[in-house]
């Protein structure tokens, strides 16, 4: 299963390419990335790509991105690869970890 | 934990897992517990991940179980050059689908950590390795290492207590690698999850000199030798010295060597040593130790015999030269492949690696008469008591491979003193004394069977010239003997 967000993707510079890792639809990966979803949003208006893999059907591509825990956010563009494991609820520390917090502030 | 039922019913009981690795199947009596867990644990460049990786290749070299390789070490990449350097062929297993090596990374620089997870992640990883080599053997090596790539201790608790519980449902014989905690087997205690066996290697050096040990702490339901074995790793790999506890129960050849000086095979009931058997010959400073060594190498050589020479005092060629002046000529058995010396000083290596490298050279070089000169050089680099366990496991491994041993000692000062030598000679069944005499102003050399299990020998004490021709006994050696089978 790999589903992108928005369909239309979004890959000029300033873009955020994100990767979901899920495991199969746990209430930890459904919350990771209803939390995902509603940041970008807010945050990211139109300047976001998130592509959702699932590990289970997939589970060679969790060698690529060095996956370990479950749900991990990568971010692959903009450069450098930064990572986000959890559930994403601290929005202050997904923020941080995107480095948006401060273009936000 | 020592264990009242009979070995042999445990044995049965539970399935092992060779690991190939020498001695350590002999200790754990067949190998490590299959399909359960064994913690190897250690310090800093203790062998760790060199016996979980032999394990792991000799499975899926030897023993048709392929093998999966997790490393969580930042320098995984080195680890195939390393392994190749043993002579193991990794990328071929790897292409043959026997082995599958994940490397798995944290960058703890690029991650954020943000409410709850799990290691499903890990999971997916391992199950897929597995089911893609169809893996009966898995080493996580080392997994503590996510300890500090990972922020939440409690998530990675139960985590690994599921990872192994997981592994173990599996049926999957698993080697987990961590580093010595202070005080603790592990510093991030693994050994509460990882409880079927537990293996600690150590690596010490004490005065310059390095000696790895290791040692069984425990292995749930199996017998398992408890003490602290020396181990080695070369370019053969890694290897055990167990102490074999063969008891008494070893072949006892009747078939007799010549010592090389026939007045000598007249002393000992007309015809030698047994072969398989221990000789030592001990004596004062410039009794004739060396020259009656030299004569016993150069018999089994002429018989067409291998002879390893452990010479701890001078190097071969001076051995050589000197033996040249009494008409021996060793070369062409150095020329022949017949005899190897393996000179080394004694204190380049603490006891427990000599000891280490004897077994080595014996086992490659096969030879059928061993000789170590001399004995007693080992004491500056251990004491009597330890020099005397070691000798028994040199002694032992000798015997099984029915090698005859060939020792000489050095007796300290100006007489001769059969107590220096008292530990030592009750491992031997034939024992040697040269002494040198002042008779009438005149240096008297004189030659003695102490004691030659077995055989009837001379208890005549006889008079010997070195000449260039060799030991020459200066009577009858045929006078005295006598029947004896004591010790």
């Amino acid at each position: 299963m790999q589903q992108t967000f928005p369909a239309e993707a979004a890959t000029d510079m300033g873009n955020f390419v994100l990767r979901l890792y899920v495991a199969g639809q746990t209430p930890k990966c459904m919350r990771a990335f209803s939390n995902l979803k509603r940041i970008c949003e807010q945050y990211l208006t139109n300047r976001y790509q998130i592509e959702m893999i699932d590990l289970l059907g997939n589970p060679a591509l969790a060698r690529g991105d060095q996956i370990l825990a479950v749900p991990t956010l990568v971010r692959r563009m903009p450069e450098p690869v930064k990572k986000i494991i959890g559930d994403l609820s601290n929005t202050q520390r997904v923020l941080a970890g995107l480095d948006l917090s401060i273009e936000i502030a | 934990m020592q264990h009242t039922i009979p070995n042999d019913a445990i044995s049965r009981a539970l399935p092992k897992s060779p690991t190939g690795i020498q001695g350590l199947d002999e200790i754990t009596n067949g190998g490590l517990p299959k399909g359960r867990a064994t913690l190897v644990c250690g310090g800093a460049g203790s062998g760790k991940t060199l016996l979980a990786t032999s394990f792991l290749i000799n499975g899926a070299q030897h023993f048709g179980e392929p093998g999966v390789l997790v490393t969580f070490e930042e320098n995984g990449d080195e680890l195939a050059g390393d392994v190749a350097s043993l002579g193991f062929d990794l990328p071929g297993l790897i292409e043959q689908g026997k082995l599958f090596i994940d490397y798995v990374r944290i960058d703890r620089s690029e991650i954020e950590e943000t409410g709850e997870y799990d290691l499903e992640g890990l999971f997916v990883r391992l199950d897929h390795a597995i089911r893609s080599t169809g893996a009966r053997r898995i080493v996580l090596d080392t997994i503590e290492s996510l300890f500090s790539g990972l922020d939440n201790a409690n998530i990675l608790r139960a985590e690994l207590r599921r990872l192994f519980r997981w592994l173990k449902d599996k049926g999957i014989t698993a080697v987990i690698t961590a580093e010595r905690g202070e005080g603790t087997l592990t510093r991030q205690g693994l050994e509460e999850y990882v409880s079927d066996a537990v293996i600690l290697l150590d690596h010490r050096v004490t005065e310059q000199v390095s000696t790895r040990r290791l040692r069984v702490v425990k292995y749930r339901g199996s017998h398992h030798g408890t003490n602290e074995y020396p181990f080695l790793i070369d370019r053969h790999g890694l290897s055990v010295l167990p102490v074999t506890s063969l008891g008494l129960t070893h072949h006892a050849s009747t078939e007799r060597l010549s010592s090389g000086v026939r007045e000598l095979d007249g002393m000992l009931g007309g015809q030698g040593y047994f072969r398989g058997s221990t000789v030592l010959v001990s004596g004062t400073a410039g009794t004739g130790k060396t020259s009656l060594t030299a004569h016993f190498t150069d018999a089994a050589c002429r018989r067409g015999e291998r002879v390893l020479y452990f010479l701890f005092e001078e190097s071969p060629l001076q051995l050589m030269r000197n033996m040249r002046s009494i008409g021996i000529d060793l070369k062409p058995w150095i020329d022949k492949g017949l005899l190897h010396f393996q000179a080394e000083r004694p204190s380049n290596a603490g006891l427990e690696s000599h000891l280490a490298l004897m077994y080595q050279n014996v086992r490659d070089f096969k030879p059928s008469v061993t000789i170590v000169d001399a004995l007693t050089n080992l004491l500056t680099v251990g004491t009597a008591n330890d020099v005397r366990a070691m000798l028994m496991r040199v002694i032992d491994y000798l015997k099984v491979n029915e090698v005859t041993g060939f020792f000489t000692s050095l007796t300290p000062g100006k007489f001769e003193s059969e107590e220096t030598e008292a530990g030592v000679s009750s491992l031997m069944d034939t024992w040697i004394v040269l002494t040198i005499q002042e008779v009438d102003r005149q240096r008297r050399r004189e030659i003695r069977v102490l004691k030659s299990r077995g055989m009837a020998h001379s208890n005549r004490v006889h008079e010997f010239e070195l000449t260039d021709h060799g030991l020459r006994l200066l009577s009858d050696p045929g006078r005295g003997i006598r029947a004896t089978g004591g010790g």
